[in-house]
């Protein structure tokens, strides 16, 4: 088992320094009824790292992020983010923290334009009231146009101009997958949660994912977590994995030793093929 | 087409016209809830109502409560003066917007996750308790209201073209149709008209991106009653404020099949259709079938359209990409 993937690694192998944990999980439960979704997980995302989270489907990793980002609500276990404990918070609340993500089956508005969605992704940075608005002139005209801007130069990051005006309900499924990617961006958040972004990618389509990605944390320094399935992937980007397995986290280390993990190989890997 | 050239034909034309304008005023309050949280809202007439039953409230300086105040002894319904008719709408206003935040605290926010039926149903409750609620606020008899519109036959066209068109009405399709270009606009190019349009399609996406439900929520409902108070003034400027007119709601319903639930435009384009369709054939076809027929003729229409075009002329279409 030698190298893993046999093309060049999109990443130059260098020191990367990362900053103190922003996202903490100290011990999260998390149960429906019966099911345990989620058990006595602890681990931390540290500031400017791209961490991954992989297991088996079903392992609980979507309901990790739906913790993270509000949407379930952990009967225990603690939060830390940006180094304080996290009060129990509506996602849109957590929103405006400075969390942004993606989801797995794609949760676009779909009557309204790729330009009108990613303007959507402004929404926490935008401030004018509803009165101003009606009454246009102004400041929210101004706000209006200079959160425009910056939502172009989001759409040209990541090439998707001549679908601007385009309906995102009849776009192709790795398209809709690149304008919520651009909806995250423009949000300029703190931390990036990914759902499964390459899913349904082609081997071209996923070095455009991966290259978006790294550029993002490596210009903006944003903290990315991302749940993906290719191992040649996570290879390529992850500077540690979360290993999880029955709502339990079974490995959590650096992508090299992870692959050395037996009890990961045992879960989730399988033999490796020569 | 001999008919062309009678002019009566077209004072029918413009009387229709301007009648559909004002069925539209209530179908636009429908529209714009139904847009946002996909509750078609029963009460919308009630609220209409209401809003009219406090502006006259207001402006005639009457009591609130007045009559359940009288069963313990109280007997004024009057302070003695009322507001002036700007203040009085002022008032009214802050009303219906306090009333959109009652309204999303007590019926929406504990019924969140359920289905649209349960919604509906819920609205139905609230215009039962709406109607009580205004009846023992402000009363149950018949008011006038005079919120210094113009009234009756407009002399300039009387003499110009012997048309007998009512200012009033006139006065109602401009203020309507400067509604629809405003609400139109907002709910395209303003944050908040994005907000409202994402609440609509996607409530976890909506919620992941920043917007609070809640308030969007009572936005809506804020601009439903600001649309109900117009149409309340409006109708009843033309025919008193009573109890019947929470049944113009009912006259919207065949608006809202043509021209979708969904659609702002559409809410004034159904609107014209109706009302120009229930003039011109109770006036042309009534008389060989025994006449009133204006009474029939726009759920006819309507189940016409329900038949062939479900989602109405400008309803959304289902965009799904198999």
């Amino acid at each position: 088992m030698n190298d893993v993937n046999q093309k060049m690694p999109i990443m130059e192998s260098q020191e990367r320094t990362f900053g103190a944990p922003i996202l903490e999980i100290k011990n999260i439960t998390m149960r429906f009824g019966g099911v345990v979704a989620i058990q006595d997980i602890s681990f931390d995302i540290l500031q400017g790292e791209v961490r991954a989270i992989i297991g088996p489907n079903g392992a609980g990793k979507s309901s990790m992020l739906n913790v993270i980002n509000g949407f379930y609500h952990p009967q225990e276990g603690e939060i830390w983010f940006g180094g304080e404990k996290r009060s129990p918070m509506k996602p849109y609340q957590i929103a405006y923290q400075g969390i942004a993500r993606t989801f797995q089956n794609i949760a676009l508005f779909r009557g309204m334009s790729t330009l009108d969605n990613i303007m959507t992704g402004r929404f926490t940075h935008m401030k004018t009231g509803v009165l101003s608005q009606v009454i246009w002139r102004g400041a929210a005209e101004k706000e209006e146009y200079e959160n425009r801007e910056i939502v172009e130069k989001v759409i040209d990051f990541l090439d998707i101009q001549t679908i601007r005006k385009t309906e995102v309900g009849k776009l192709p499924y790795g398209l809709q997958k690149r304008v919520e990617l651009g909806r995250a961006l423009a949000a300029e958040p703190k931390l990036l949660l990914l759902d499964e972004p390459m899913a349904g990618m082609n081997v071209e389509e996923k070095e455009d994912m991966s290259r978006f990605i790294l550029d993002v944390n490596d210009e903006f320094g944003t903290t990315v977590a991302l749940i993906e399935h290719d191992m040649g992937v996570v290879m390529d980007i992850a500077d540690r994995v979360v290993v999880m397995d029955y709502g339990k986290k079974i490995g959590d280390d650096t992508p090299e030793n992870i692959l050395k993990n037996q009890d990961v190989i045992d879960a989730y890997l399988g033999v490796a093929h020569d | 087409m001999f008919f062309l050239l009678d002019p009566f034909f077209y004072e029918i034309v413009i009387s229709g016209l301007l009648a559909g304008v004002m069925y539209a005023l209530v179908a636009l309050g429908f529209v714009l809830i139904f847009k946002a949280s996909g509750i078609f809202n029963f009460s919308q007439g009630v609220l209409a109502l209401f809003a009219a039953l406090t502006l006259v409230g207001f402006q005639t300086g009457q009591i609130p409560f007045a009559h359940l105040l009288s069963l313990f002894g109280f007997h004024v319904t009057h302070w003695g003066a009322g507001f002036p008719t700007v203040i009085a709408i002022l008032f009214s206003l802050f009303v219906m917007i306090g009333l959109a935040w009652l309204i999303v605290q007590i019926v929406l926010k504990p019924l969140v996750n359920q289905e649209g039926i349960i919604l509906f149903m819920a609205t139905i409750g609230l215009a039962y308790v709406l109607e009580g609620v205004g009846d023992l606020m402000w009363g149950a008899n018949v008011k006038m209201l005079d919120v210094g519109l113009p009234k009756g036959p407009s002399e300039f066209i009387l003499d110009t073209t012997d048309m007998f068109i009512d200012k009033l009405e006139i006065s109602a399709a401009v203020v309507a149709i400067i509604l629809v270009v405003v609400l139109t606009l907002f709910s395209a190019y303003t944050k908040m008209g994005r907000a409202l349009r994402a609440v609509a399609d996607d409530h976890q996406a909506a919620l992941s991106v920043g917007i609070s439900l809640e308030t969007i929520w009572w936005i809506v409902w804020s601009v439903s009653g600001i649309v109900a108070l117009v149409a309340g003034v409006m109708w009843g400027a033309k025919s008193g404020v009573q109890f019947s007119l929470s049944l113009i709601a009912l006259k919207a319903l065949p608006v809202l099949m043509l021209g979708g639930f969904t659609s702002i435009p559409g809410a004034i384009i159904g609107g014209l259709m109706i009302g120009l369709g229930e003039k011109l054939f109770e006036f042309y076809i009534g008389p060989m079938i025994g006449g009133a027929t204006e009474n029939w003729f726009a759920y006819m229409l309507a189940l016409l359209f329900l038949l062939f075009r479900p989602q109405g002329l400008f309803g959304e279409k289902i965009i799904e990409r198999v």
